[in-house]
């Protein structure tokens, strides 16, 4: 159990956080806190592809002179963070619509609490 | 010679349409319209040289830069996704012909970024349909979403909470969708589809790769609104414009579907799909068979006819699972014929919605009488045409998609699917004849005594709406006539032939 808790711990870590931005994004009445909510579970799945991309003992990937080519395992394997740079982009600019939709929101119904804005769209 | 570029030639068409619009509307506001016309017909003439390039010589493959496919990222056109790419491109030239007037009435001053936001909507949904790289097909996905989320804010008054809403579910979908990827490409070392069909049968047991494949099915049916996950398409496409509609209505939630075909079905190793992953098929059909029975009773509630028809969607989504889930030849043509024929006649459906929104300021279907059938004889009978192949009556389209899924029902005696495939007939037929019936039979308010032709002035919406609505409503009776040849020539060839 703890060997198993040591080896996943990042993976028990993110569940843990995603779960908790789930339920911020379905419980919370406050449409800010569903926007927070969904902005820790886009960064909680971008940290998930980085954690598995990890290796013990592994340096960045540049061509080391020490190490040369021979040893695959001593570099990391690039392709998830690239990957994540484009996917931290899409959330950014998730986050950014959906704070301008928040102000629209506000400017034409006054309130950002859901069960007040839906009373006022009746 | 464009044949071998048209897989990327499609989203770079849309894409660069996108970015013309602005610059070009700020010279010329009308010009913004024709820009978007001319690219969505480009866009189309690739996509048909493309699928005739398919027909003939099979799949087409483009590496984009010159990589090749299990490192660079891979455009590809087979049967099954030029198909798809074909009917999006025909669905968007008639919708933006359509869009003219139709756009200048509901949403005035704000043409130029409704013009562009729906060509980036129709970038992000061809490359979804092109790609054959997984991440890159997230890309994709989130473009034309956050399109999608744009262009249903532009709308009415509570058109930005339905949008909020809308991108809210579009989002959770998308992550999971990401972290579905992330397993998979943990498990296999890989992100191009036909790289992880070959390796899947070597990983096939590992949990991490059926935990991903749920994550991607769970992804891909909040984004075409499959049953329980349907919550915020209705809002969305009621409070939305009506162009913005059509557009959204028959191809945004084909494609998330087609992305369900393509994983499952050419993904997927098949003799595990065959044995284990039958669950989830399973579970896919019986989500689907649901939601037609119950998207079929909440549109017979509902008094709205843009509402009614967005439930009525709901329901024709649960068609396209259950064809899925039959995992058989025939099932397999029925949902493609039904993702087909469903586009063409929604289609149809919104635009009759809009010429009415256009004339009377409503379409509230309370208040429609039989005044409704004088003034504005087309769009009557592009309704009923319509309204007669989403209830699926023998010669028009609608009828053939759900007779190859009864079909495929029968043959492998899944009752349940049968059941709900009858039982949602009789619904339709319910709703439909509810509009028909205030449109053709009821008399208009005693008040005017006087029931005859004069009382009535022809109040027709304008050509350029009215002809891409009969133009629908009538290849919907082209397309029933010719489905013996779509089935042979076009879908036959996309089965994958494990299956």
């Amino acid at each position: 159990m703890i060997e198993f808790i040591q080896g996943y711990y990042a993976y028990i870590f993110l569940a843990a956080t995603f779960t908790i931005g789930l339920y911020g994004m379905m419980m919370k009445q406050n449409l800010m806190k569903k926007v927070l909510g969904m902005s820790v579970v886009a960064a909680c799945t971008i940290l998930f592809w980085i954690v598995s991309a990890y290796k013990d003992g592994a340096g960045v990937t540049v061509l080391d002179k020490r190490y040369g080519v021979e040893n695959p395992e001593l570099y990391l394997n690039p392709l998830p963070h690239t990957l994540m740079l484009t996917a931290i982009v899409v959330a950014v600019v998730t986050l950014g619509v959906a704070l301008a939709l928040l102000i629209g929101i506000y400017r034409e119904f006054k309130t950002l609490d859901e069960p007040t804005l839906l009373e006022r769209m009746k | 010679m464009i044949s071998s570029q048209a897989p990327v030639l499609i989203p770079i068409t849309f894409l660069f349409a996108a970015m013309l619009i602005p610059l070009v509307g700020a010279v010329h506001r009308a010009a913004a319209h024709l820009t978007a016309v001319l690219g969505s017909a480009l866009a189309l003439y690739f996509s048909v040289v493309g699928m005739q390039a398919t027909l003939a010589q099979g799949r087409i493959s483009y590496h984009i830069a010159g990589w090749m496919p299990p490192i660079g990222i891979e455009f590809v056109l087979d049967p099954l996704s030029a198909f798809i790419c074909a009917l999006l491109c025909g669905i968007t030239f008639i919708v933006m012909v359509f869009g003219k007037r139709s756009v200048e009435y509901e949403i005035p001053q704000k043409e130029i970024a409704f013009y562009s936001l729906s060509m980036l909507l129709l970038g992000g949904l061809a490359g979804m349909v092109m790609t054959g790289d997984l991440f890159n097909l997230y890309v994709f996905l989130e473009i034309g979403a956050l399109a999608g989320y744009a262009l249903v804010a532009i709308g009415d008054k509570r058109a930005v909470v339905s949008a909020f809403r809308y991108l809210v579910m579009g989002t959770v979908g998308a992550t999971f969708y990401l972290l579905g990827v992330a397993l998979i490409f943990i498990s296999t070392g890989t992100l191009n589809m036909a790289d992880i069909a070959q390796l899947m049968p070597l990983v096939h047991d590992s949990p991490a790769v059926i935990v991903g494949l749920v994550l991607i099915v769970l992804g891909t049916a909040l984004k075409m609104a499959l049953f329980p996950m349907h919550a915020w398409l209705p809002d969305a496409y009621t409070h939305a414009s009506t162009t913005a509609t059509a557009l959204i209505a028959p191809i945004g939630t084909k494609v998330s579907a087609y992305v369900l075909f393509r994983v499952l079905f050419f993904v997927v190793d098949p003799d595990h799909l065959r044995t284990e992953m039958l669950n989830l098929l399973q579970v896919i059909g019986y989500l689907g068979a649901a939601g037609i029975i119950w998207g079929s009773i909440m549109a017979i509630c509902q008094s709205e006819l843009k509402r009614m028809l967005a439930y009525s969607s709901v329901a024709q989504v649960g068609y396209i699972a259950v064809g899925i889930a039959l995992a058989s030849p025939l099932g397999f043509i029925g949902a493609i014929l039904h993702a087909l024929n469903h586009a063409v006649m929604k289609c149809c459906l919104f635009l009759v919605s809009g010429n009415m929104r256009m004339r009377l300021g409503h379409s509230s279907i309370p208040q429609m009488n039989n005044g409704l059938r004088k003034s504005m004889p087309w769009t009557s009978a592009a309704f009923t045409l319509a309204a007669i192949s989403m209830i699926g009556l023998p010669p028009t389209a609608g009828f053939f998609g759900k007779w190859y899924l009864a079909l495929g029902a029968i043959e492998q005696s899944h009752w349940i699917f049968l059941t709900a495939l009858l039982i949602s007939t009789i619904l339709n037929v319910a709703y439909f004849f509810r509009v028909m019936e205030r449109m053709y039979l009821k008399p208009q308010e005693p008040g005017a005594v006087d029931y005859s032709e004069q009382t009535v002035a022809r109040n027709e919406a304008p050509a350029s709406m009215l002809i891409p609505t009969l133009f629908l409503a009538i290849s919907l009776l082209v397309l029933g006539f010719a489905n013996a040849w779509i089935v042979s020539n076009l879908i036959v060839p996309m089965i994958p032939g494990w299956l």
